[in-house]
C-alpha cells in the first residue's frame, strides 16, 4: 500500500493547470461529463497522474477513486507520461512465438520499468502492443518512428544504445 | 397499482407491476438466493447467483432486476438453473481465499452458505491463476483483505452512494478488477471516515474490524491493571442477535453478566456518559442562544460524522459541539474522578469500550483526548468483538441471568439509552433543554417527531417564547443534504443531530451483520431502535439532569455544566482534513 506516483516526478505548469480548469468549467455540469474532461485532461498533459486527477476531483465533486477507476479501466488512459523515445514491443501471436516475450522481459530489466511505464528520466517509455502490421520481420520492436525487425535478446542492448 | 399474473414453478400468483421476479417469488414462498444485491443500494444485477428461467427468454436472466410481465413464466428450481448457480459459485471460488477455517466470518458468510445450499462439492473444479493481494491494514478501524473479495460491489455502492464518500471501488478491468483506494493508496490515507458500513454490507470476510479480543484478555488476566468496562446504548440491543435471538432483543442483563464473568473489574454503562453528554451539549447549545454564538449546534457523539465533517465540511467546524463523545467523556471521567475516587493509579486502568461502531478505534487516538495524561479510551471493541470473547470462553450466553450495572457510572436514564437510534440525542437533549429554559417540568418526555429511521427529519418546537428548529440526519449523504442547505442559507436550524450510520448507532459498522437476505426484507434499524424506546419507556427516570450520579459528579468534581474544569476533562478540538492528497 501508499500512494502510487508516476515514476516521473510531475512537472504541469500553470498554463495547463488554467486550462484544465477552464475546460471543466465549460463541461462540470453537462451530463456523463467525466470521461470527455479525463480525455481532455490527458491532451493537455499527456498523462493522467494524481495531480491531475485530484484537481478533475476537487473541481468536479467526484471521488477520485471513481476517476482512477475509469482510468485504469480503459486503455487509453495513461498514469504515467510518455518517454522523449517510446518503444513499443509487438507481442501479438506471430512475434511471441518468434520470442518477443523474452525481448519484452529483457527491456523491462534494462530499463527498469514495467508496461505502460516511463523511466524516471524522461527518456523511454514502454509500451506492448498488438500486431503493428509487420509480421513478416517478427519479432518486431518500435521505438517512435523506427522500426526493428527480427531482433534477438542480444540485440536489444544496442539498439537502446542509439537513443543515449 | 395494476396487477399482473405471472407463474412461478407452476403456482400463479398476481402482483403489483414492476415487481422484480426475486420480490415475486418472494409473493409465492420462494428465495431466490442472491449475492450482489442489497435492496436499493446495490441491484446490478451482476454476480449471476439470482438467475431464473423465463419461457421465452434467450438466456437466464437476473431475478433481482428482472420486472415481471403479465403471463410470464418462470422457473426458479430447474436443474438448469441450478447447475447455473452452482458453476457460478464454483467459478467464484477458483479465484478466493478459501482458508474458510481461520476466517473471521467463518460461520455466517453468505458465500459460505450458498456453496452449502446448492451443494457446491469441489472448490477446486476451476484450478488456474489466481490474484494475490497484499492486505490493508493501513487505517485504524478495519481491515481489506481482496484476496477474499467477490467483486460483489456492496461496500462500495455503500461507501458512494449511502454515505456519499466514495473511497472504495472497482479498479482495472478483467481478471484483475480488484475494489480498492485510488492509486493503490490504503484506506488510512484516504478519505474514508471509518464508519464500517462496508462491514456489514459485506457477504464475506474480505473486509472486518481489527480485532483488539486478544489485547482485551490480556489486560484482563494482568495483575496489574484494573479493567473497566463501558458499553455503548446500541451494544444490547443487537448482542443476542450473535447467540441467535430474534433482531431487537435487549440483552441488557445477559451483557452485564457476560462481562463480569469475562473478568472485568468493573462493568459501567456508556449511557451514564451519554447524560453527561446531554448535560454538557445542552448548556452549550444554551449558551450559544444567548450569546448569539454559532448556530445550529451540531451533534458531536459519531466520530463517523466528525470525521466526515473535518475532511467534506472543514469551514463549518465551529457548528459542532466541542463535547467529546460519551465514549470519551466515560473514559476521561473514569480517568480523573472515578480513579481519585478510589484511589486508582490512571496509568493502571485499562478502559475497554464496547461500541455499535468501528470510527471509535479511530477515535480513540484522536489528539486532545486524554484528559489525565493518558488516553480516555485505551481499547475500544465493537459488538462483534464482544460476541467472540464470549464464544471464546464457553460462556453460555442465552443461560446466563440478568445482572445490574455496577455503581456508580453504570446508572443512566431513558434519555441515555436512545442514543442508539437516530432522534435519540436530540430527544434527550430536547428533555434537558427545554426544561432548563422554560423551569417548568415536562407533561411528557417524549419528542415523537424526531423518532423513526427516517434519513432526514425535521421539526420546530415553541421553547420560553423562542422557536427551536430542529433536524435529524443519519447516513453520511443526508448530512451533505442539511449541510448544503445550511451553508446555502435555505434553513435556518438551531440544533441539528448527525448520526454517521443509517439508522443511527443501531445500525453502525461494528454491530452484527445480517445476511442480505434480511437486510432486504427487514427494517433492522427499527426493530433495534424499538428496543431502545421500550427501554427508555420503561425507566423510572428519563432525564438525564434527574439521574443522581450525574448530579453527584457535578456537586463532588465537575461544579457546573459548562465550567471551566468541564472543559479541561469532557471537551475537544476539531482539525481541517483535505478529500484528496493533492
Amino acid at each position: 500500500m501508499g500512494v502510487k506516483t508516476s515514476s516521473v516526478a510531475f512537472t504541469g505548469t500553470k498554463e495547463q493547470y488554467k486550462k484544465l480548469l477552464g475546460i471543466i468549467a465549460e463541461h462540470k455540469d453537462d451530463k456523463g461529463a467525466l470521461m470527455p474532461i479525463m480525455q481532455k485532461a490527458q491532451d493537455i498533459y499527456g498523462y493522467l497522474p494524481i495531480e491531475v486527477q485530484s484537481i478533475i476531483s476537487n473541481e468536479m465533486n467526484i471521488p477520485l477513486e471513481k476517476i482512477y477507476g475509469i482510468a485504469t479501466f480503459y486503455s487509453q488512459f495513461s498514469l504515467n507520461p510518455k518517454g522523449k523515445y517510446v518503444i513499443s514491443i509487438c507481442l501479438g501471436t506471430a512475434c511471441y512465438v518468434k520470442g518477443a516475450g523474452d525481448i519484452y522481459n529483457k527491456l523491462k530489466e534494462l530499463l527498469n520499468i514495467s508496461d505502460g511505464e516511463c523511466t524516471p528520466d524522461g527518456k523511454f517509455s514502454l509500451d506492448s502492443c498488438r500486431c503493428i502490421g509487420a509480421c513478416g520481420l517478427a519479432p518486431v520492436m518500435m521505438i517512435n518512428d523506427d522500426v526493428y525487425g527480427k531482433i534477438t535478446v542480444d540485440d536489444v542492448e544496442g539498439i537502446l544504445a542509439k537513443y543515449e | 397499482m395494476e396487477k399482473v399474473k405471472v407463474k412461478i414453478n407452476g403456482i400463479s400468483v398476481e402482483v403489483p407491476q414492476g415487481t422484480t421476479i426475486l420480490e415475486a417469488a418472494r409473493l409465492a414462498h420462494i428465495e431466490i438466493p442472491t449475492l450482489c444485491f442489497l435492496k436499493e443500494i446495490n441491484e446490478i444485477g451482476a454476480c449471476r447467483i439470482c438467475v431464473v428461467e423465463v419461457k421465452g427468454a434467450r438466456s437466464l436472466v437476473a431475478s433481482c432486476v428482472y420486472p415481471v410481465s403479465d403471463g410470464m413464466e418462470i422457473r426458479t428450481d430447474s436443474p438448469k438453473v441450478l447447475a447455473s448457480r452452482r458453476q457460478t459459485l464454483e467459478l467464484i471460488l477458483s479465484d478466493h481465499d478459501r482458508k474458510c477455517l481461520s476466517c473471521v466470518r467463518s460461520g455466517n458468510c453468505e458465500l459460505q452458505k450458498l456453496c452449502y445450499d446448492l451443494k457446491v462439492e469441489d472448490e477446486t473444479t476451476y484450478e488456474g491463476e489466481r490474484n494475490h493481494y497484499e492486505i490493508d491494514n493501513s487505517s485504524a478501524h478495519m481491515v481489506r483483505d481482496n484476496n477474499k473479495c467477490i467483486l460483489c460491489r456492496r461496500c462500495s455502492a455503500v461507501c458512494e452512494h449511502v454515505q456519499g464518500i466514495g473511497v472504495i471501488g472497482a479498479n482495472e478491468r478483467g481478471f484483475t478488477t480488484n475494489i480498492s483506494c485510488a492509486f493503490d493508496m490504503g484506506l488510512g490515507e484516504t478519505s474514508c471516515v471509518s464508519c464500517g458500513q462496508c462491514i456489514v454490507a459485506c457477504p464475506t470476510g474480505a473486509l472486518y474490524e481489527k480485532d483488539y479480543t486478544d489485547e482485551v484478555f490480556e489486560a484482563i488476566n494482568d495483575p496489574d491493571k484494573y479493567v473497566i468496562v463501558q458499553t455503548a446504548p446500541a451494544v444490547r440491543a443487537a448482542l443476542g442477535e450473535a447467540f441467535g435471538l430474534p433482531i431487537g432483543t435487549n440483552v441488557q442483563g445477559k451483557m452485564v453478566a457476560a462481562l463480569r464473568r469475562l473478568g472485568f473489574d468493573k462493568v459501567f454503562d456508556t449511557d451514564f456518559a451519554a447524560d453527561l453528554t446531554i448535560m454538557e451539549e445542552a448548556t452549550e447549545f444554551i449558551d450559544r442562544v444567548k450569546h448569539n454564538g454559532v448556530l445550529p449546534l451540531i451533534t458531536s457523539c459519531s466520530p463517523g460524522w466528525i470525521k466526515y465533517c473535518e475532511h467534506y465540511y472543514p469551514d463549518m467546524l465551529d457548528n459542532l459541539s466541542s463535547c467529546k463523545s460519551p465514549q470519551q467523556m466515560f473514559g476521561a471521567i473514569t480517568k480523573t474522578y472515578y480513579a481519585k475516587k478510589m484511589g486508582l493509579d490512571p496509568k493502571k486502568i485499562v478502559m475497554v469500550s464496547v461500541m455499535p461502531c468501528t470510527a471509535k478505534k479511530f477515535e480513540i487516538g484522536r489528539d486532545d483526548q486524554n484528559a489525565a495524561d493518558v488516553p480516555d479510551v485505551d481499547i475500544s471493541i465493537t459488538t462483534r468483538e464482544l460476541a467472540r470473547m464470549i464464544e471464546r470462553v464457553g460462556l453460555n450466553f442465552l443461560s446466563l441471568p440478568d445482572e445490574e450495572f455496577d455503581d456508580p457510572l453504570g446508572r443512566s436514564t431513558g434519555a441515555a439509552v436512545i442514543f442508539g437510534a437516530t432522534g435519540g440525542v436530540m430527544e434527550a437533549a430536547l428533555r434537558t433543554a427545554v426544561e432548563t429554559l422554560s423551569g417548568e417540568e415536562l407533561p411528557n418526555p417524549e419528542f415523537v417527531e424526531v423518532r423513526g429511521t427516517q434519513g432526514i427529519k425535521k421539526a420546530t418546537y415553541h421553547v420560553a417564547g423562542m422557536d427551536v428548529n430542529v433536524a435529524v440526519v443519519s447516513g453520511l449523504n443526508n448530512a451533505k443534504t442539511i449541510l448544503d442547505e445550511i451553508k446555502t442559507g435555505k434553513s435556518n436550524y438551531h440544533l441539528v443531530e448527525i448520526m454517521g450510520c443509517p439508522g443511527g448507532c443501531v445500525n453502525g459498522g461494528g454491530q452484527p451483520q445480517q445476511p442480505a437476505s434480511i437486510r432486504n426484507n427487514t427494517d433492522i434499524r427499527a426493530l433495534r431502535a424499538k428496543a431502545l424506546y421500550d427501554q427508555d419507556a420503561s425507566m423510572p427516570i428519563r432525564k438525564s439532569h434527574e439521574n443522581p450520579s450525574i448530579k453527584m459528579l457535578y456537586d463532588d468534581f465537575l461544579k457546573a455544566p459548562g465550567s471551566h474544569k468541564a472543559h479541561e476533562i469532557l471537551h475537544t478540538t476539531y482539525v481541517k482534513r483535505a478529500i484528496n492528497p493533492f
